[in-house]
């Protein structure tokens, strides 16, 4: 009993301190390892409340993908992040007013209430007895909560569709397939057809030529045309 | 029976989870001008959030909380991904992600 509450708080203190230094840390790469340092001890805290499941999807989802996107945006961006702190002292008291004031709201709410004695009744999906957290997740959340399961697939999509769409840059090196250029060449503008003397070489008949030069793009197009009215 | 409840009150959880929101909240003002804080801020005020739902679903030994946790982890990842992505954006455009210098859109 006492070892897991001296383990709480273990957690919730290296959790809180952790936290404190996210914000104020001047480095914000110092920021994102204090966040993921955060989220582990967070994960602790849910592994000693029995959600064993949640515990890992937070070290898996969050310190695997969100804190390494966060570490990876800010060493991308060469943003001079010492001028970005210039208002700290001013903000700080505005920040720990507000910030005072909503903890005294909230533990005025934590000091004075108990649970409704109808409340056990209300349950949505009740922890199955002998049974894996991961499994009772899975039977409920594919069940009674499929609709939101797959509303979250959607955010999920959309979110990723998003990001694609923003940052994606069009870039005039990249190589794509242009299917109007495809299709409007001819054969007349790749390919001669020679009946050369058996045994000569292309020295002798006169049509060694060296390799023409790349036109650029843009011209390509408008040579099948330039060939016709050669023709006439 | 699940452990939890029993083993740690849920007074001791929902006290952790507001003074992790409170924090959240002051590195919002703390750091005005730094985006990139502003949003690990957010994910610490989802991440108290996160601990609430866990905590109450220990309690009540009611799964429901957890599965909602599960959501509100969905759309934290989807935020940070589309949040970070405006910030690239913003900074190929105008080189700073001064959160005072967003005035591109106002009339």
């Amino acid at each position: 009993m006492s070892f897991a509450s001296l383990f709480f708080d273990l957690f919730s203190l290296i959790l809180l301190g952790s936290a404190a230094m996210v914000v104020t840390s001047r480095n914000p790469v110092h920021s994102v390892l204090f966040l993921i340092l955060a989220f582990f001890n967070a994960a602790a805290l849910f592994l000693i409340a029995g959600a064993e499941f949640l515990a890992m999807i937070l070290v898996i989802v969050y310190v695997g993908a969100v804190a390494v996107l966060f570490l990876f945006v800010v060493m991308m961006l060469d943003v001079n992040f010492a001028e970005l702190r210039d208002g700290f002292q001013r903000y700080a008291p505005v920040g720990a007013t507000i910030g005072a004031v909503l903890f005294f709201e909230l533990l005025s709410v934590l000091l004075g209430w108990e649970f409704s004695p109808g409340s056990k009744i209300v349950r949505l999906s009740t922890i199955p007895e002998n049974v894996q957290n991961t499994r009772a997740i899975g039977q409920v959340l594919y069940t009674q909560y499929f609709f939101l399961f797959q509303l979250s697939g959607l955010i999920l999509l959309v979110a990723m569709i998003g990001a694609i769409v923003l940052t994606h840059r069009d870039r005039s090196v990249a190589k794509r397939q242009n299917i109007t250029r495809q299709q409007s060449r001819l054969v007349g503008d790749t390919l001669e057809i020679l009946t050369p003397r058996i045994g000569a070489g292309v020295q002798e008949l006169g049509i060694y030529r060296p390799k023409p030069i790349p036109e650029p793009v843009h011209h390509a197009l408008a040579a099948p045309h330039e060939h016709a009215h050669e023709d006439h | 029976m699940p452990m939890g409840a029993s083993v740690v009150g849920l007074g001791h959880y929902l006290t952790v989870g507001a003074i992790l929101l409170v924090l959240g909240v002051f590195g919002i003002f703390l750091n005005r001008k730094n985006v990139i804080v502003i949003l690990m801020s957010i994910e610490l005020i989802l991440l108290a959030v996160n601990i609430n739902f866990v905590a109450f679903s220990s309690a009540l030994n009611d799964l429901a909380g957890q599965v909602f946790a599960m959501f509100v982890l969905t759309v934290a990842a989807a935020e940070a991904a589309i949040g970070l992505a405006i910030v690239v954006v913003y900074f190929r455009n105008r080189g700073s992600i001064q959160v005072e210098d967003v005035n591109l859109m106002k009339g």
